[in-house]
């Protein structure tokens, strides 16, 4: 690993950042353990802690859980080689006081960095979001052997399409809330760069959002492909959306079955998809073309954002760990009804959402199915479960059918 | 401060070039003017308070035009944001206060006793005046900038001097996230309240967070004073009555923002004002007086004519909806106002909305009983 940095050092970077006052992001990758990583300069401060505490009275997210004015006063005059501070940190779960059924996380990371010098806040939100996964003492297993996979043909008459998604950060470029312009379009470059090495039925294109044409616009739109400037506001109020459509961009194979996002929500977000239910094909798709893109920008002199902590790293710490959301598009007209439905969900760690993803509704009986956890277990235990999971989903529907009574799985609770 | 790009130093590991924005796509005062040799002498700049020049223009980079109005692109977040980024915003200045230029003094009048007439106006056609401006305490951070201690402390101080006022203008303050159902319920009817910004270009210069933490509006018991504070400047102090009686709200305006302005003085604070800039606001459109007189007055005849364009044009007037900017008019009845800020004083710009309404409501009665209007079109002022 050591190698690869000092590779990257000085061929990757102007000779100012050497100059970099302090440790920078690069050499505090080195040094990635909680005590050694050295914080930026101290912010510039003109009033005390207690006057700059944020009103979080009316707050439900994980952020107003846990900070405390005491943690605020220790952490608020730190901050990260690059200078990301904790209130730039919390901005967003400040403006977003919460949904009264969703409990959000209310905080992003800036740099890798962040999840280091704030480890005092995000240790304990992490545990609280991921099911107490105490990044303390525990590691994380990374899986992406899809052959460990058994039994991922799920039956077409219920399952309409599979899914799997993830996303990589490129480490030494700091993270969607924070970025330069230029250092966003570094992400890009180097990303790019590296999809267009990719070949056979992984081989596509680069759509960037600044010169998509109109018809290619459409056809992406067709696709489902297209994603559109973040409205949300627990997105914009972390400063994700700044200087948008720039170095943005869609890249997919020409099979669509193999897609990455650059620069939306993170670095990249890699899906892998096709209709119907070999869930077993998406997953074997999706470990090799991550494992082909980490090897092209490896040569390069660039890795991903992984610890053995926290796994892989990404800006919101929902998605640490594998970062990993593997689903279907399922039909369950009698199951979904069932009073049952929601705890036998629960206890096969999953969830629904609407067939339009996140917040929204279903249609008809058509449900978006998919693992709750992200951290503590592999990408291949993850997938698993769903597997295992809408098995059951679907011999359950399949009884209802039949005039059978079903029966709550027991709880598999994780760690 | 808070959004990503004040970490100054790490933008300069890249090149001038590698972070200039793409402005290929947009039409404000800022694309205009922003050219990648600029960029590259202001980059390395910051104020005082650590604004730099991304900060200023974020709002610009991230909002590439409105249809109809052509925007300025940029923020201020300190009063030295003018001097260290003068490179830029002088320009701006320039273009969009017709010509004003970087040598230019700007006179301040707030006597009310110079203003000719404005008690004059029909109530049939003026149906409520209204006068408008900003005002920001030195030594503060402006609200693209401020920490949460920052924007408390300007609200406390507000409501320290605001609870002296007396008389015509005694009033209360209602902090915005402290506000009953029903104060907020009164509010919304009197068209007091007002909410956390939607429109991009204010959300994007960082205006909106922490929202919403000292905020609140302050009015005098009679509702005819009343002071936003931290919305999108430390203050903004409005004048208004139903009916054409300019004068009376301009007087009001005027003794209230003088009485203001030595309350805090006898607290240590003074306004962001100089002798080039007048009062110095977040938005560059703003300075000077930040000040917008207004009506509403039912032209529906006058509004139709080929000539009205031309007839506010020569007035140095504009039209908004009655809903305010970015709003279209209803019935006939329109927003008239000022289109200057900086370069003329208040009583002068008064003057012109009284004058200019005037003649549009002589205009409105001719063209009602089917006479022409052509003698009555104005000289360019």
């Amino acid at each position: 690993m050591a190698s690869n940095f000092s590779r990257m050092l000085w061929s990757k970077r102007s000779v100012g950042l050497l100059s970099l006052a302090g440790a920078g992001s690069l050499t505090a990758a080195v040094l990635l353990h909680r005590d050694r990583v050295s914080a930026g300069a101290p912010v510039r401060r003109s009033y005390p802690a207690s006057a700059e505490y944020p009103d979080l009275r009316k707050h439900n997210n994980c952020m107003a859980s846990h900070l405390t004015p005491a943690v605020y006063a220790k952490l608020c005059d730190k901050a990260t080689p690059n200078g990301y501070t904790l209130d730039q940190a919390i901005q967003t779960g400040v403006d977003n006081p919460g949904h009264p059924f969703i409990k959000t996380v209310g905080m992003v990371a800036g740099d890798e960095e962040t999840y280091e010098v704030f480890a005092d806040l995000l240790d304990p939100i992490i545990k609280e979001r991921h099911n107490g996964y105490d990044c303390r003492t525990m590691t994380h297993p990374t899986d992406l052997d899809s052959s460990k996979l058994h039994s991922g043909l799920f039956d077409e008459r219920y399952v309409l399409s599979s899914r799997v998604r993830t996303g990589r950060s490129i480490r030494g470029l700091s993270l969607p809330p924070a970025c330069t312009r230029a250092e966003r379009r570094e992400v890009e470059r180097v990303v790019v760069d590296a999809l267009a090495g990719l070949s056979a039925d992984l081989a596509g294109k680069y759509y960037s959002l600044t010169q998509m044409t109109d018809k290619e616009q459409q056809q992406l739109i067709d696709d489902h492909f297209l994603f559109d400037k973040p409205v949300s506001p627990l997105l914009t109020c972390a400063g994700m959306a700044r200087d948008w459509p720039d170095a943005r961009g869609i890249w997919h194979n020409n099979e669509k079955t193999f897609l990455v996002w650059i620069n939306e929500e993170d670095h990249t977000r890699v899906i892998s998809m096709e209709k119907g239910g070999n869930m077993k094909r998406v997953f074997e798709r999706f470990c090799r073309g991550l494992k082909e893109v980490e090897r092209m920008i490896q040569e390069k002199g660039w890795e991903f954002m992984w610890s053995e902590r926290l796994g892989y790293i990404l800006t919101c710490p929902s998605n640490l760990g594998t970062g990993l959301r593997a689903g279907v598009h399922v039909n369950l007209p009698r199951l979904s009804k069932d009073p049952r439905f929601s705890k036998i969900l629960d206890n096969l760690r999953l969830q629904k959402r609407g067939t339009g993803g996140v917040d929204t509704a279903a249609v008809g009986s058509t449900f978006d199915i998919s693992n709750l956890d992200r951290l503590g277990l592999s990408e291949v235990q993850l997938v698993q479960t769903v597997v295992d999971g809408v098995n059951y989903l679907i011999e359950c529907e399949k009884k209802l059918e039949r005039g059978q009574d079903i029966k709550v799985p027991p709880s598999t609770k994780a760690n | 401060m808070p959004f990503g790009n004040t970490h100054n130093q790490l933008k300069l590991n890249y090149s001038s070039d590698q972070e200039f924005p793409d402005l290929s796509k947009h039409n404000n005062h800022m694309a205009k003017i922003l050219t990648p040799e600029m960029y590259a002498s202001l980059r390395d700049k910051e104020t005082p308070s650590g604004f730099t020049v991304d900060d200023v223009i974020q709002t610009g980079v991230d909002n590439p035009g409105h249809p109809f109005i052509m925007t300025v692109g940029c923020v201020a977040g300190d009063e030295e944001t003018y001097e260290v980024f003068k490179e830029l915003l002088d320009p701006v200045i320039e273009d969009r206060h017709g010509g004003y230029k970087p040598s230019d003094k700007h006179k301040t009048d707030i006597n009310p006793e110079n203003l000719q007439g404005g008690d004059d106006l029909d109530p049939n056609y003026v149906l409520s005046s209204r006068v408008r401006t900003g005002r920001s305490v030195r030594g503060f951070c402006l609200p693209p900038h401020c920490s949460r201690g920052e924007r408390r402390a300007i609200e406390d101080l507000s409501i320290q001097s605001l609870d002296i006022l007396d008389g015509d203008l005694k009033g209360t303050y209602y902090a915005l996230k402290n506000m009953t159902d029903d104060e907020q319920q009164q509010l919304i009817d009197d068209h007091f309240l007002f909410d956390k910004p939607v429109s991009p270009l204010l959300l994007a210069s960082g205006m909106a967070r922490d929202w919403p933490d000292g905020r609140g509006i302050w009015h005098n018991d009679n509702k005819t004073f009343l002071v936003w504070v931290n919305e999108e400047d430390h203050l903004r102090v409005i004048s208004m009555q139903k009916g054409g009686n300019m004068k009376e709200v301009f007087n009001r305006f005027c003794t209230g923002l003088t009485k203001i302005e030595s309350l805090f003085k006898d607290r240590g604070h003074e306004f962001m004002w100089n002798e080039h800039l007048g009062y110095v606001l977040t938005c560059p459109s703003n300075l000077g007086t930040g000040l917008r007189a207004g009506v509403h007055v039912k032209i529906p005849n006058v509004s139709k004519h080929e000539q009205f364009g031309e007839v506010l044009k020569r007035l140095r007037l504009q039209k908004r909806g009655t809903g305010g900017v970015d709003t279209a008019a209803v019935g006939g009845v329109f927003d008239i106002s000022n289109a200057d800020r900086l370069g003329f004083s208040e009583v002068e710009l008064v003057q012109m909305v009284v004058d200019g309404v005037r003649l549009l409501v002589d205009m409105e009665k001719r063209l009602e009983a089917g006479q022409a209007i052509d003698d009555l079109m104005p000289e360019q002022k």
